[in-house]
């Protein structure tokens, strides 16, 4: 917390067309993936550090853009699919290509991303445009030599994973076995291997017989970072399940139920749609569990399915405002959240461009702000207040004065230093701390 | 916007009663609020019919929110019964939670004024009508939801379209379908293609799970042509072709 309030610098990408949908780190945090909502994935690369400027670390530049998914138009149902990019996750990397997983609500797609930075030169065959030679005027025999050349990068799709969902899908995640993944969407999850894309295990079904009696549907899933066996998927009703594939085929019997009693006290008709968790993210240790529901972050003790062992109120001063949220339909925003890498840390994003973070250890908390006023490059963000009435200071924002159309969804903090990648709307920032890049 | 409507009527109640009533008028408040929510669910529901992507996970909550109010208000024996003066309340007071959600209808009303709908499903005078709701085209008698400023009597009607909505809700009645269907003469509209878009599944996964509470209408790339019946016109206006 103190290192990242400290002199954080600012990186601002303006992607000109499209809301990105989407943020994910790589597992080293050279790379950065963004999606949006036109079906584009955009790659950036962190510049090596240079030794004659020891203290600008490096940052992140375009390294590649592709279209990922185009739009497409269900015939069947007379609906249009969108291309919007859900969910990316990138694979560990095993050789000198990078590989990830990109999805939109229905098709999942393994992209490989490979370098190209030298080229064969002397065919004897081909001229230098390629063109075939005149064979009179070859008289004599070379080896052609790889040359260097400016590098290129090339993205092409490997595996096409389609038709595996009725529903939209809303969570993806690559198991610690390198071998398998899931895909979550309303009602069911599956189980792919990452080499087969005509066949996929339906690992939980929670459709109802009878479609009258759905109350819950799936919100949100991820494969624990060290037991392959075990994963998390999370619930409308702010119920989080974890699952052991070996206990059943079909894990629609959970292991354990993380569920939080109602308090009575605050009970409304939007109790139950604001406990309905937005996201779920094991923390790096494996020990813990992140869930985001409309007000709140909560931390969980994979041991202790009674309650979160902590709740962190990140924008409570909306509760009393929840049934005008409802009627503009920002109550059913889809905030992420994320750990930075030692767990010692959560964030998380709100409106206005705002974003929290908060330390588990010392019980800190922060407000920041993405925005092209407050973030010049190289500029120190100061942190920011919402005030509810009471004493207001000079710079404070009033409740009724937030922005409730600059919403922050997406976040990522990459796996080891504190670097921070921050979706709003169509920007992305990224914010990284200078004086202590290290974990604390 | 809670604030306009609860003033009017703190101002009606206090030059009437004392302030022993005081309480009543903290429990009729509830009430109307409770109201409003109810109004503003079920237009949210119909309208999420209405979108390209409906999301399911919205349509659950919502469809959930309807239920935990009908449930309250079952229980508090406000459900069904509408007394006149419990609906003395002026109707500009129900539709202000809703007028943001109306308005696309009510600029759609002024362009194209509403056909009238249906037959002896709506009391009221059918020119006041949105013709928004009746994109159920069989479920007509959601079309006084969508009252604006209507006289009284409508009120009837609409408390009575609640329980049709609610009974689907709850008991899935394919035949009804067909005999709902029955007043549309259009040649254009191809039942089975319909039903079977609205019954066999085929429809949008996200729509499924509230198939019981309104079917979805037929693609904008289908059949409503320009000399359609009255409710494949109003279906027409909403789809914007």
């Amino acid at each position: 917390m103190r290192a990242l309030t400290a002199t954080p610098s600012c990186l601002a990408v303006s992607l000109p067309a499209d809301i990105i949908s989407t943020v994910e780190f790589n597992h080293t945090g050279e790379l950065l993936a963004t999606g949006d909502k036109g079906g584009r994935v955009v790659i950036f690369q962190r510049e090596p550090e240079s030794k004659n400027a020891p203290h600008s670390q490096g940052e992140y530049d375009v390294y590649s853009t592709f279209q990922s998914h185009e739009p497409e138009f269900d015939y069947l149902k007379s609906l249009e699919i969108e291309e919007k990019i859900n969910k990316i996750k990138w694979l560990p990397q095993q050789n000198a290509a990078h590989s990830l997983l990109s999805t939109n609500d229905k098709t999942i797609k393994l992209w490989k991303i490979t370098e190209r930075d030298k080229r064969p030169e002397g065919y004897n065959l081909k001229d230098e445009e390629g063109k075939l030679k005149d064979l009179s005027t070859v008289t004599s025999l070379q080896v052609p030599v790889l040359k260097p050349m400016d590098l290129m990068v090339e993205v092409s799709p490997r595996r096409i994973f389609a038709n595996g969902h009725t529903y939209h899908i809303n969570s993806i995640s690559v198991n610690s076995d390198c071998e398998t993944y899931m895909s979550a969407d309303d009602l069911r999850i599956n189980l792919w291997h990452l080499a087969i894309t005509d066949r996929s295990f339906n690992i939980v079904d929670i459709k109802p017989a009878n479609m009258e009696d759905l109350t819950e549907v799936i919100t949100a899933s991820e494969f624990h970072p060290h037991h392959c066996n075990l994963f998390v998927y999370s619930s409308s009703k702010g119920s989080l399940r974890l699952c052991d594939m070996r206990a059943a085929a079909l894990c629609d019997k959970h292991s354990k139920l993380f569920e939080e009693p109602e308090d009575p006290s605050n009970r409304s008709f939007f109790s139950e749609i604001i406990s309905s968790v937005s996201d779920v993210k094991f923390s790096h240790s494996g020990r813990y569990m992140l869930t985001r529901d409309y007000l709140t972050v909560k931390v969980w003790d994979l041991n202790m399915e009674a309650r979160p062992i902590e709740t962190y109120q990140v924008h409570d001063y909306l509760r009393s405002k929840l049934c005008s949220l409802y009627e503009n339909d920002c109550i059913f925003d889809k905030f992420e959240c994320a750990w930075n890498g030692s767990d010692s840390v959560i964030m998380t994003g709100a409106y206005n461009n705002f974003f929290r973070m908060f330390d588990r250890n010392t019980k800190r908390d922060v407000t920041l702000e993405a925005s092209r006023e407050s973030s010049k490059p190289r500029a120190v963000l100061k942190p920011r207040r919402v005030c509810v009435g009471g004493k207001r200071r000079r710079d404070d924002i009033s409740v009724d004065s937030l922005d409730f159309t600059k919403k922050i969804l997406h976040t990522a903090w990459h796996p080891a230093e504190n670097i921070i990648a921050i979706a709003a709307t169509n920007n992305l920032y990224i914010f990284q701390d200078k004086v202590n890049s290290d974990m604390h | 916007m809670f604030a306009r409507g609860l003033k009017r009527k703190c101002v009606g109640h206090e030059e009437d009663v004392e302030g022993a009533l005081a309480g009543l008028k903290t429990v009729s408040s509830y009430s109307l609020q409770r109201q409003s929510l109810l109004d503003m669910s079920l237009v949210k529901l119909q309208l999420c019919h209405m979108l390209v992507e409906p999301n399911l996970c919205r349509s659950v909550l919502i469809a959930n929110t309807v239920r935990q109010i009908q449930e309250e208000m079952t229980q508090d024996g406000t459900w069904r019964t509408v007394a006149p003066q419990a609906a003395g309340r002026a109707p500009l007071d129900r539709l202000v939670s809703t007028e943001i959600l109306c308005r696309a209808a009510w600029e759609q009303e002024g362009a194209h004024p509403a056909p009238g709908l249906g037959d002896g499903h709506t009391q009221g005078p059918v020119s006041d009508l949105c013709p928004v709701t009746s994109v159920q085209a069989p479920r007509h008698p959601q079309s006084s939801v969508w009252e604006m400023g209507g006289p009284r009597e409508n009120r009837g009607s609409f408390h009575k379209s609640l329980d049709q909505i609610f009974e689907t809700l709850e008991t899935k009645n394919p035949s009804c379908m067909e005999e709902l269907f029955s007043d549309v003469d259009s040649p254009y509209y191809d039942l089975d293609t319909v039903l079977t878009g609205m019954m066999g599944g085929a429809r949008p996964g996200p729509c499924e799970g509230l198939e019981g509470l309104a079917p979805a209408t037929p693609g904008p790339s289908s059949s409503c042509k320009s000399d359609l019946g009255e409710l494949d016109h109003v279906v027409e206006i909403l789809v914007e072709t």
